[in-house]
């Protein structure tokens, strides 16, 4: 992947290649069984308000049954007015966001003007649509622009549907349920906020892939609100031990300084061409 | 998602679908349902819009695999904008038909895809043509595709008449995608109807509580 072209497009039509790769590997491995991805269990929602967009995510990364990170950043900056929430494969939506980001943010520069939502949103579907489902994020994109304010989702197939307000990931059913009841159109942005953090939390209370703190992002024509966490989970562990050892707890026997004798051998000047 | 997706054909979100288009006297009507589903059991969003336009007088309508219906509709809209410069005038129906069918063609092992396309140009008026899944292109009165299809031949069959008003038309078209909706879990949602004529477009939603009832409902 060339780093210094911007938006480079694939060549014209349909490239299949990576199908054909996929064929291939998959003779390779016993049974057929190509190794599995590792998932995280995740809650994202995003709700369309008045004013803007809110996003919400819980900030738990597990692996299998183990909770691998406590405080896990599941919002993605995309652009200055565009956030992304990301569920799926972890390592997935953190690469694709990140090229989205540094795509759009080339192009911000070049054009002097803040990216599109729906121009992110094409470019994520252009990309995932090329590997097949094979990239497995199921993202929530919204952002507000000069046309207003927009939530759109993209699948791991690369299929784009712009929604009011939406769930992904494994909490998904029992955030919808909330959002399915609480929303309504031009929401303030209190009861937004509001609909997204309960919606999050059902999310966390019934999926155990789902849980710790909740973290809300509202983005509006203003700036962008990143609150982190916006809840803390009731069940934090209060540590009675600490864990850090202060300087002197192990003795120092001996100590040795040896000075390090550098001269320069080679000194080069060139001369910048500021013409 | 993972639990959502059982064995199903098709991959990732489908569109399920129920789509249909018409002639009538002076135009021709196109329309769909609105539902998107994942392994025949999850419905993945009830507001999907499958009526896409692709010129100024030319919609297609998706069925199929909801991803790569979206991809190939991409592409095509942008040959046919590409098209449409070179000829310095609008393309014509079944110019935008025969795009969709050489990508659906050509690529018809890893996609799985079928569309409608309906439209008004000014050398043949009002035209439906039919982009199956492997890519054959017909052009036909009255068409209908999509699981949901299967449930309404007949009525299509005995009710359709060519010639008919605008009204009546769009009253056709209004209760076979209710009566497909009925039957088919995998289509449902609210009913989007475009109506295109030589003079413009024009989009009509039916939503679902205003559907037409039936005996048994």
């Amino acid at each position: 992947m060339a780093l210094s072209t911007v938006l480079e497009t694939p060549g014209a039509g349909f490239n299949f290649d990576n199908a054909t790769r996929n064929a291939a590997l998959e003779g390779l491995f016993k049974g057929g069984q190509t190794p599995k991805p590792l998932k995280t269990g995740t809650t994202i929602a995003g709700v369309v308000f008045k004013d803007g967009v809110v996003l919400g995510a819980d900030t738990r990364a597990t692996s299998s049954e183990v909770v691998a990170d406590k405080m896990c950043e599941k919002i993605h900056f995309i652009s200055p007015n565009i956030y992304c929430c990301g569920a799926g494969t972890a390592a997935d939506t953190e690469k694709t966001t990140e090229l989205l980001s540094s795509n759009l943010s080339i192009f911000s520069l070049n054009s002097g003007r803040n990216p599109r939502v729906v121009m992110a949103v094409n470019i994520l579907q252009d990309m995932l649509y090329r590997y097949h489902g094979q990239i497995g994020a199921n993202l929530i994109l919204g952002g507000v622009d000069c046309t207003g304010n927009h939530l759109y989702t993209v699948g791991p197939y690369g299929d784009v549907n712009k929604v009011p307000y939406l769930a992904m990931g494994s909490g998904d059913l029992a955030a919808l349920g909330i959002l399915e009841d609480g929303f309504k159109h031009n929401l303030e942005l209190e009861e937004a906020k509001e609909l997204v953090r309960s919606s999050v939390h059902a999310g966390i209370m019934s999926d155990l892939g789902s849980g710790n703190n909740i973290d809300i992002c509202v983005i509006t024509k203003q700036g962008v609100d990143y609150i982190r966490p916006y809840q803390e989970s009731e069940y934090k562990d209060d540590r009675k031990m600490k864990y850090k050892y202060r300087p002197g707890t192990t003795k120092v026997l001996t100590e040795k300084v040896v000075p390090l004798k550098l001269e320069i051998i080679q000194e080069t000047v060139q001369k910048m061409d500021t013409a | 998602m993972e639990k959502h997706y059982t064995d199903s054909k098709v991959k990732g979100v489908s569109t399920g679908t129920t789509i249909l288009a018409a002639i009538f006297d002076g135009g021709v009507v196109i329309g769909s349902d609105s539902r998107a589903s994942i392994g025949g059991e999850y419905v993945s969003s009830k507001t999907i819009n499958k009526v896409i336009q692709v010129h100024d007088r030319i919609f297609c309508c998706m069925a199929g695999s909801l991803a790569d219906a979206q991809a190939v509709i991409k592409s095509a809209k942008s040959h046919l904008s590409f098209h449409s410069v070179q000829m310095e005038s609008p393309p014509l129906v079944i110019a935008a038909a025969s795009v969709l069918k050489e990508l659906c063609y050509k690529n018809k092992d890893e996609l799985q895809a079928g569309f409608l396309t309906a439209g008004w140009d000014s050398k043949k008026g009002p035209q439906v043509y039919v982009v199956s899944l492997g890519g054959m292109l017909i052009s036909q009165q009255v068409t209908i595709g999509g699981s949901g299809s299967t449930y309404i031949y007949g009525y299509v069959d005995a009710k359709y008449k060519p010639n008919m008003t605008r009204e009546e038309c769009l009253q056709f078209a209004t209760n076979a995608l209710a009566l497909a909706m009925g039957r088919d879990n995998v289509s449902g949602g609210v009913a989007h109807l475009v109506v295109i004529t030589e003079k413009g477009v024009e989009h009509v939603v039916v939503p679902g509580d205003k559907l037409p009832r039936f005996n048994d409902e």
